[in-house]
């Protein structure tokens, strides 16, 4: 094992509502939705017509511009709507789920006599592609390029995040062997990164055929993002290939029953929930079995994800394909009086990251935050605010403004290659001028996609 | 607060497009969102946001200024009394009440001229530009009579406002904008335009000229020393005058807020210990400034030249320079490297030209406004060292 890791900026935002360590089992929704949404910058080419019956694992959509990358269905059963949006921009396929799951007959794989292009073909057919990104850009990976590592966070720091030591319980072979089919995709390691808080008992310390890596920190310590800037940072011309810990366990689970099997265990957290827990599900799956009738407030916020990253979504939305959490949290669409609840008050039940407000008086007292922006959009006026939560080498104010002021030269030079919008959540929540960075990295990035990759 | 919330929002749809005051909807939204923190949520990217807003912080830094003002309040009726009595000798602590109420006639008009003018330019362009006012002037409003002369006639506060509030920073975008300055704007136009009333040996006490009472500040008579003609004979004899506690705690002659260390000392704890200004910026200041002030005394060769560096930090505008104009975080150098090199230089400039260059008895407002200008190249060669690592790894590996 490498040495530890120590990332000293950063920021834990303590939210109520963490989920307690029992797992429910969520039976299978009437309904499950695959949104191309979810995955950024993709025009989706449907394959399916409304009404047509599927299998699991048959192919509801692929990439327009990328034909070989599929897109299937978790779950049996039959296309029950193509829901379209502003200019007929496709916005999920709704499919109705049968009672009798079926699927092809499994196919056995001998991952030992397969090499890394055949693993790449197999994962690309069966639809297991769309859970490996690239950075840069945070978009699904282009199987034409050779990453030079791939990374595989062991935990997520992020607030009220599932802690996946517990969640994947069970499924340590699964890992293992998803682990075993990424080792041949890359010439480079295989990087998992483990917290330095997680108890030596964790399945993650005896996974093989990786390279370990302990990190130290606050969050973004577990974002991908900041691991590999710590860990083999990227240049322009490299690309890395990460994978979230639960998407590697489908995809062992894949090559271990032939079939795609696509449950996972998600955290139901926030101030907001009567009963925060862990739920076990098929992914997409329809969240109103499990949030009807939990929710304390009506007037919440249901985000598919954490707080910082997150989809807003209605209650009988669906779970985010990369998602391995949901989030219940009150809308804060209310005024509130500036000496007692506002920007003057004392602030006591405000977080902030500043000393402006008594919350570091309090390290340890937990908050129940709404989804107010608490203040209106300016120029950026404080300086310094953002380097406090953001570990990286770069110089985060800077790497902004070129992103706002489409300066491809600069974003190339100050370090756009590294970044994904997730690794701005931090600076976004802290930004006293309010401004909405997550989206101006994106636009970056999607103005270097354009014009340089 | 339920009936004030009820009488806004009664009268919105008034301000809101279409509506019968739609001009004035700016005025409205400053007011609405100074009672009220929005009902604005968020939408996209994080869902949940910081407590801290532009506000919240603005109001600190007037927090900070208000030890200062206090002070100066007094100062302005200590120093009001001397030139009307004609004696200078006259007890600093005796006499306290007439005093603060003297002084306050004479900082409250200023105050209000300055707020006056500066949000009347405000609202103007917030109108133009159809949003609410911005937080910025907020604070410029309360540092441009702090670091006026105490006697400054009213029109030349409003001139010089108005001068800050359009060329120094609405003609750039607003607040977050603009280069260098706002309130040292307002001071160097007064300087610039001027100069007979805000330098020279009538300003200072507030009233007649008497004789037997110097009117100049401890800086005008320490410039004196570069001269042929010294107030004092030697440093003893100025240091009778104007002794280092003197000095520090602020009772001596001066810009209405500045002349107080030991105030502005007190704002820069509540500036550092809530994160508003930088410390790296304050520290850097004092030191470069103390570096300066030594190296000419290394040099020596009249009485001005052998001040005890210490005594350049108390007297004159820099502490109060060091702290709230130079910390700005608009004008100032924004990566961490660069503010430790911008307050040094900082310091040492304001030093340079108060003791070399005898036309100017003050160098902090023109060493600050300097650096404003610098503070981008600063960065421009942190920002390229950031560059230069990132390329540097890319040619290792």
């Amino acid at each position: 094992m490498s040495k530890m890791i120590n990332t000293r900026k950063g920021l834990d935002i303590r939210l109520l509502g963490g989920a307690d360590k029992v797992i429910s089992d969520l039976p299978l929704s009437s309904t499950v939705s695959l949104s191309p949404i979810d995955f950024h910058g993709l025009t989706p080419k449907m394959l399916v017509k409304e009404g047509q019956n599927v299998n699991v694992g048959d192919v509801v959509f692929c990439d327009k511009y990328n034909n070989v990358i599929k897109f299937v269905t978790p779950a049996s059963g039959k296309v029950l709507s193509i829901v379209r949006g502003e200019k007929r921009r496709i916005l999920e396929v709704l499919i109705e789920t049968s009672e009798e799951q079926s699927h092809p007959s499994p196919k056995s794989f001998d991952l030992s006599t397969l090499s890394g292009d055949d693993i790449k073909q197999v994962m690309l057919d069966s639809g297991l592609w769309p859970f490996i990104k690239q950075r840069p850009l945070a978009v699904i990976a282009d199987p034409k390029n050779q990453p030079k590592s791939i990374f595989i966070s062991a935990f997520d720091s992020s607030p009220l995040a599932p802690d996946f030591d517990f969640s994947m319980q069970g499924q340590t072979e699964d890992f293992q062997i998803g682990i075993n089919a990424l080792a041949k995709l890359t010439d480079g390691d295989v990087n998992l990164t483990i917290s330095s808080s997680t108890p030596s008992t964790s399945f993650f310390n005896n996974v093989k055929g990786v390279k370990k890596h302990k990190i130290k920190g606050k969050h973004p310590a577990g974002n991908v993002g900041t691991q590999i800037h710590h860990i083999d940072p990227i240049n322009k011309g490299d690309f890395i290939w990460t994978v979230n810990a639960q998407d590697v366990a489908i995809i062992g689970r894949f090559f271990q029953k032939g079939f795609f099997d696509a449950k996972k265990v998600i955290a139901l957290a926030g101030s907001e929930v009567k009963s925060p827990r862990y739920y076990r599900l098929l992914m997409c799956s329809n969240l109103s079995k499990m949030l009807e009738g939990n929710i304390e407030e009506e007037n919440s916020r249901i985000i598919s994800g954490n707080a910082l990253t997150g989809d807003k979504k209605k209650v009988d939305a669906y779970l985010g394909f990369y998602h391995n959490q949901v989030t219940v949290l009150p809308e804060g669409d209310n005024y509130k009086f500036f000496l007692t609840k506002g920007w003057l008050g004392p602030g006591f039940g405000a977080f902030s990251n500043s000393r402006l407000y008594p919350t570091f008086l309090m390290p340890n007292k937990k908050y129940r935050l709404d989804t107010n922006t608490n203040g209106e959009q300016r120029a950026f006026v404080v300086t310094g605010e953002l380097e406090k939560v953001f570990p990286f080498d770069i110089l985060p104010m800077h790497l902004i403004k070129a992103a706002i002021t489409k300066d491809i030269d600069g974003m190339e030079n100050l370090g756009i290659y590294e970044v994904a919008p997730e690794d701005f959540a931090l600076c976004e929540f802290v930004c006293t001028t309010k401004i909405n960075i997550q989206e101006k990295i994106r636009e970056g990035l999607d103005l270097i996609q354009k014009e340089c990759m | 607060m339920k009936f004030l919330e009820k009488i806004l929002h009664k009268n919105e749809s008034k301000f809101e497009k279409g509506g019968k005051l739609e001009k004035f909807y700016p005025l409205y939204e400053t007011l609405a969102t100074f009672a009220f923190t929005p009902k604005l949520v968020t939408t996209k990217g994080s869902h949940i946001r910081d407590a801290v807003d532009l506000k919240r912080t603005m109001m600190t830094v007037i927090l900070a200024m208000v030890p200062c003002l206090l002070f100066g309040i007094y100062n302005t009726g200590h120093w009001a009394e001397v030139a009307e009595t004609g004696n200078r000798a006259l007890d600093y602590w005796s006499n306290c009440g007439p005093k603060f109420l003297t002084g306050l006639t004479v900082v409250l008009p200023i105050i209000v001229v300055s707020y006056g003018v500066g949000l009347a330019v405000e609202f103007i362009f917030a109108m133009k530009n159809n949003h609410g006012l911005h937080e910025g002037f907020l604070v410029s409003g309360m540092l441009i009579p702090l670091i006026m002369p105490a006697d400054v006639p009213l029109w030349m506060v409003g001139v010089a406002t108005a001068f800050a509030v359009l060329i120094g920073k609405e003609i750039f975008g607003g607040t977050g904008m603009n280069v260098v300055n706002i309130a040292l704007t307002a001071r160097a136009f007064l300087f610039f335009a001027y100069p007979t009333s805000m330098s020279g040996d009538k300003v200072w006490l507030s009233g007649n000229e008497v004789d037997g009472v110097s009117g100049a500040t401890a800086l005008g008579d320490l410039a004196s020393f570069m001269s042929d003609k010294p107030v004092f004979e030697s440093l003893a004899a100025y240091n009778s005058e104007y002794s280092f506690c003197e000095s520090f705690f602020g009772m001596i002659p001066g810009s209405i807020g500045e002349t107080s260390t030991l105030a502005c000392l007190i704002g820069a704890l509540i500036l550092i210990l809530t994160g508003v200004a930088s410390l790296r910026i304050i520290a850097t200041f004092f030191a470069g400034g103390f570096v300066m002030g030594y190296l000419l005394n290394l040099m020596g060769g009249n009485p001005y030249l052998d001040l005890p560096a210490c005594y350049h930090l108390v007297i004159g505008g820099f502490a109060f320079g060091a702290v709230f104009m130079a910390t700005d975080p608009v004008t100032a150098s924004q990566t961490a490297t660069g503010k430790l090199i911008y307050g040094f230089f900082g310091g040492v400039v304001a030093i340079l030209i108060r003791v070399l260059n005898p036309a100017y008895p003050e160098g902090v407002m023109l060493a600050i406004l300097f650096m404003n200008v610098m503070a981008p190249i600063i960065d421009h060669y942190v920002v390229q060292a950031n560059i230069n690592r990132r390329l540097k790894r890319l040619k290792t590996t």
